[in-house]
């Protein structure tokens, strides 16, 4: 007989160290999902007792009450009551509460308590807390909430058996029907501080790490300054710190190629093997590197307690554009990319904030513009330094960056004034202290995102190479026929339709062909052009030459930089578009949005060419 | 008192709140930060450049950001 195994939730405040606990209880087998109908995602993994039978475990969204300010919270309710339709209620809870924090942490344990399921609260981090000078009597604690109280630090896997000892006792007692007691807010706190007093045995003034920490970091002139030489370290580091292992990779591949042309014969397998899936999969792989060294430093940021601080910095700035620092943090996820960036806007409380940063996010230069970016700028922008070790390359794409933000900060201004109309901002914004990041828990969530890219490598830029790759090569151009294969091709053919379209900024036939599969995703850009060319070749030899000499000697410096600034605004990823339809419930803003970036992203790249070409380049 | 002309770095009590002067959504976020008469509070640290806005004060053993405007709703009382 097979039997369903009970559903834990671990629930509680945001910054309790709910997710260290969730990733310490389950490991690294964690199944990354969404909640039905909703696109918050749901974190599920398994758990098991001393004696080996297992339950699953489910890490819901940080909340402060039961009665919801946004999305996140009102998923955390919807599950807790047991009112999510088709997702069932869990058997029992953990509510991870912030051993430093309990004066304003009980108050939602409270209420969680009331709703009667069976309970453990998890007294976590209880080491900052000793170390911020609080001693605590976890029975004295357990006596006044009528639960069991266990001590744990997750980071440092202490207090975990015991934990999953209480909740075994707690699944097996029968759940207690508790009379829904109204009462006021104010009367809760006032219970939830009076618990937290009589559960304090002594406190001193312990060392205020974070409040040194805070009078830099948030110093009104030193904290600016800290964040954009974090911001520029951050940019360098994805230049400097991903080309030796970026190197190993294109050896690899090359490896491969070269191994398929000595086993195989010539024909049209073998393109379809080289040209086709090895260069196009390729030449996106490529990436990752940087990719990750992104995702580790905004992983590293957020851990480590730093990302609220940027908001802080950040707050009155994006003030001027309607905004708030609330929107900084899904706007500089959207670095890494879009999709998780929209999906972090759901923390937003004021909906027409919400909106506005939706919108303006996929101007943020995320990961995937990265392939495009660098193929570019190695092909066109010399690797000298400007002096002071800073490189002419990094510096371009830095300015690249700019651009994308400064794109985001006029859209947002425009969009706040005449789309959504929203007069006020809001920011208001709990900041926790600060921690050491955990590796471990860094490299689970590393491993998380680089298996999301991989995945995608292996579908969706898969699939669109190859179609791209079959595209290019029927129907074959003739023996003798002065016409290249590219432009007999049905691609080609295509292309000479979006040609006039794209050819008054600059645009040749190449770019027109690479535009159309780009549409998948940006980075899939790279592996057409390479595709392309590999193609095109006349050779083995010149096939063998990477992409960027090939389009140094194919275009102008101004197209080239034309195609640079089209990318800095061109809405080219479906996967995008598909998640903010999800978000904003409709049809209409996602179109909204696709027009006025591509119309964006035309007049960048005709302003940039007929500026670039009054020039001479 | 308003909080947002608290000098940095000294303890007060909120005396009263303005509720009817906030929007229904920061009064509900305020409250479940812990923002309630009878609370300890203390400002910590201003915005940048000359701005100095928002303001990030402690509230019991929390630290909280928030906009002049809302800190301006929020009475208070220095501690002898």
């Amino acid at each position: 007989m097979t039997q369903i195994s009970p559903l834990v939730a671990l629930v509680g405040n945001p910054n309790a160290g709910k997710s260290a606990l969730f990733n310490a209880l389950t490991g690294a087998r964690q199944k990354i999902a969404n909640y039905p109908g909703v696109t918050v995602e749901r974190k599920s993994g398994r758990a098991s007792f001393a004696d080996g039978r297992s339950i699953e475990m489910i890490d819901l969204p940080g909340a402060y009450s039961l009665d919801p300010d946004s999305l996140d919270e009102a998923v955390t309710r919807d599950v807790v009551l047991g009112k999510l339709e088709g997702h069932r209620r869990p058997d029992a809870l953990v509510i991870v509460l912030d051993a430093g924090n309990l004066d304003n942490h009980l108050r939602f344990a409270l209420e969680l308590i009331a709703q009667g399921l069976p309970t453990v609260v998890a007294l976590n981090m209880i080491d900052l807390a000793e170390r911020d000078g609080l001693r605590l009597d976890a029975q004295a604690l357990a006596r006044a909430l009528g639960v069991p109280v266990i001590e744990t630090v997750a980071v440092r896997r202490r207090g975990l058996e015991p934990l999953m000892t209480a909740l075994d006792g707690a699944l097996k007692k029968s759940p207690v029907v508790i009379e829904p007691v109204a009462t006021s807010f104010g009367a809760q706190n006032q219970r939830a501080r009076d618990i937290a007093r009589a559960a304090i045995i002594s406190e001193t003034a312990g060392r205020q790490w974070t409040r040194r920490l805070d009078a830099i970091l948030l110093h009104p002139v030193g904290g600016v300054v800290i964040l954009l030489a974090l911001l520029f370290l951050m940019f360098q580091a994805v230049y400097g710190w991903s080309e030796a292992p970026i190197g190993w990779i294109e050896s690899g591949f090359a490896l491969l190629s070269d191994g398929i042309k000595n086993v195989m014969p010539d024909g049209l397998l073998r393109s379809f093997l080289t040209d086709g899936v090895i260069a196009g999969v390729g030449s996106v792989i490529v990436f990752l590197p940087q990719i990750l060294i992104l995702f580790l430093f905004i992983l590293l940021l957020e851990a480590s307690g730093y990302m609220t601080r940027a908001a802080f910095v950040m707050d009155r700035m994006m003030a001027a554009v309607g905004l708030s620092g609330h929107s900084f943090i899904p706007l500089l996820s959207s670095f890494a990319c879009a999709i998780p960036g929209i999906m972090a806007t759901r923390t937003i409380m004021d909906q027409k904030e919400r909106l506005a940063t939706i919108l303006i996010a996929p101007l943020m230069t995320c990961s995937a513009r990265l392939p495009v970016y660098t193929v570019i700028i190695g092909a066109f922008i010399p690797a000298s330094s400007v002096g002071l070790g800073i490189g002419l390359q990094g510096l371009v794409l830095f300015g690249l960056y700019i651009a994308g933000i400064l794109g985001a900060m006029l859209a947002a201004a425009v969009i706040q004034r005449f789309v959504t109309q929203s007069r006020t901002s809001s920011f208001l914004i709990e900041m926790p202290r600060y921690q050491w990041p955990r590796p471990g828990d860094i490299a689970i969530n590393l491993w998380q995102r680089a298996w999301v890219f991989l995945r995608r490598a292996g579908t969706i830029i898969f699939a669109a190479t190859v179609i791209l790759w079959a595209l290019l090569s029927f129907p074959k151009a003739p023996d003798g026929s002065n016409v290249s294969q590219v432009e007999y091709s049905v691609a080609g053919r295509i292309a000479d339709g979006l040609e006039p379209i794209v050819r008054p900024i600059g645009f040749n036939h190449d770019i027109a062909l690479a535009l159309i599969p780009a549409m998948a995703a940006r980075e899939v850009a790279v592996s057409a052009l390479a595709t392309v060319y590999a193609i095109d070749a006349a050779d083995e030899d010149a096939a063998a030459t990477s992409l960027g000499p090939k389009l140094a000697a194919d275009w102008s410096l101004a197209t080239a930089l034309a195609f640079l600034a089209w990318f800095v605004f061109a809405p080219q990823c479906i996967s995008t578009i598909a998640v903010t339809r999800r978000e904003t419930n409709g049809w209409k803003w996602p179109i909204f949005m696709v027009s006025y970036l591509f119309a964006l992203a035309y007049a960048a790249a005709g302003i940039t060419y007929w500026t670039a070409r009054s020039f001479g380049l | 008192m308003q909080l947002d002309h608290l000098p940095l770095n000294q303890i007060a009590v909120i005396r009263a709140i303005d509720w009817e002067s906030l929007p229904d959504q920061e009064g509900h976020r305020l409250r479940a930060l812990g923002f309630e008469p009878g609370v300890t509070i203390e400002a910590l640290h201003k915005g940048i450049l000359m701005w100095r806005d928002p303001v990030a004060v402690r509230v019991g053993r929390m630290t909280v950001a928030l906009r002049t405007k809302v800190a301006a709703a929020i009475d208070c009382e220095l501690s002898a």
